[in-house]
């Protein structure tokens, strides 16, 4: 597939050009916006909306769920052929479990005090629907290296979302940043941007910025003309 | 382990620890699924169901064969296979028992398997220490709790539907504000008891 893709492009198209007509690049794009799992398909919002209210906790699981969808995502691709229908799900839930003990034991070695915060949620990406999601709905299809690139790329627009929740839950909630002060001791704290509805809140404005976005760049492509 | 009564976990775990709007857990099928009472009144009920059963066997597995094993890295994988064996029990029974309910509930009885209410009701029991019947309370209201609060969502969205929402916040958008708005509510609790 990527082969005859190679070849079937002009000898002199330029770089930026390249990439852009590349697969790897357009299923990076597909997942990391077009798409996105949490704002387009409403996948794995329970972990999004958990971790959030540090950035420290929110960085580590994002990369725990990019390492594990990349991984599985690639490991099943490289088996698909060779798994019975019947059974995939079976072997798809046993290769994320797998790649989910090995984040667990990881942290709780080398970040043991992150790993004591968020221990339960890195448990559960075993059933975030945004792992499964990708691959079953990818993998079962694509090589291993799309499958790695979409994989990661679910990832990292996972990552986009959680990051931009998690920055002003931590910057309002405990007036720090990654740990560090980041705004003066004489503004009082925002005491709810730490808790529950703060997370459902902040998802709620991303998700609306974001399809906003989405929407516009839909209408100004439909009417020729701009906007 | 806390001593603290079952009766206490289990109306906290409806209440003050609702394990969705506490703890975040089950909104991918709590978002897909509350659209009509009825559906939300019926997977509301199969998760219940699930999470007791889960409870009630996934305790015996974890203390009485995992730690004496010395396998506790292993929780996943077993947690996740008994809870995936017992959703299959439960699609059998509500098929004989139930056509119109099966078919409602459709794609979404499988998907218990991956609902991570349950996964993560396991879990705290285990990272909590809870003793058998402690578990036995906490997997009874977090399962009350989930039903509790995904039939107050539906009941609420069957509103909405007649409501002026931003093109951008529709679907899903608006039902997390509504899901936060919830959770807001649920926080006047907060305080009365305490489970940890």
């Amino acid at each position: 597939m990527s082969e005859h893709a190679r070849n079937a492009e002009p000898p002199v198209m330029p770089l930026a050009l390249r990439i852009k007509a590349s697969p790897s690049y357009r299923t990076f794009k597909a997942q990391f916006w077009d798409d996105n799992p949490l704002f387009r398909q409403i996948l794995g919002v329970c972990s999004a909306l958990a971790v959030t209210n540090l950035v420290k906790n929110t960085l580590v699981m994002c990369a725990a769920v990019t390492l594990v969808t990349a991984c599985s995502s690639c490991l099943y691709a490289l088996i698909r052929n060779a798994t019975p229908a019947r059974t995939r799900l079976l072997v798809q839930m046993l290769i994320i479990a797998s790649l989910v003990i090995v984040v667990h034991l990881f942290l709780g070695a080398y970040m043991f005090a992150v790993s004591e915060q968020i221990g339960a949620y890195v448990g559960l990406i075993i059933t975030n629907c945004l792992v499964l999601g990708r691959v079953e709905a990818f993998a079962t299809k694509n090589g291993p290296w799309l499958s790695f690139v979409d994989g990661f790329a679910a990832g990292c627009g996972y990552s986009l979302v959680l990051l931009l929740v998690s920055l002003p839950r931590e910057i309002l909630g405990f007036g720090s940043l990654c740990g560090l002060a980041a705004v003066p001791e004489s503004m009082p704290r925002w005491n709810i941007m730490v808790m529950a509805p703060a997370g459902f809140f902040g998802l709620a404005v991303v998700i609306w910025v974001c399809r906003g976005l989405q929407l516009r760049a839909q209408a100004s492509k439909a009417r020729p003309g701009g906007k | 382990m806390p001593d603290v009564s079952p009766f206490v976990i289990l109306f906290a775990a409806v209440f003050t620890n609702n394990i969705l709007l506490v703890y975040f857990l089950g909104m991918c099928s709590f978002i897909a699924v509350s659209n009509t009472v009825p559906t939300a009144l019926g997977l509301g009920a199969a998760v219940t169901f699930v999470s007791v059963l889960t409870a009630a066997a996934g305790w015996p597995v974890y203390h009485l064969v995992l730690v004496p094993l010395g396998l506790e890295y292993l929780q996943f994988i077993v947690f996740i296979v008994l809870i995936a064996a017992l959703v299959q029990f439960v699609e059998m029974v509500i098929e004989r028992t139930s056509q119109t309910l099966y078919v409602n509930l459709g794609i979404f009885l499988p998907l218990i398997t991956v609902n991570c209410a349950i996964l993560g009701l396991c879990l705290f029991m285990v990272s909590w220490s809870y003793g058998f019947l402690q578990s036995l309370a906490w997997g009874a209201g977090s399962g009350i709790g989930w039903f509790v609060a995904v039939v107050a969502l539906a009941g609420l969205r069957q509103k909405i539907r007649f409501s002026k929402v931003p093109p951008a916040l529709e679907g899903a958008g608006i039902t997390i504000v509504v899901a936060g708005t919830m959770a807001m509510a649920f926080m006047g609790f907060a305080g009365m008891v305490a489970i940890r």
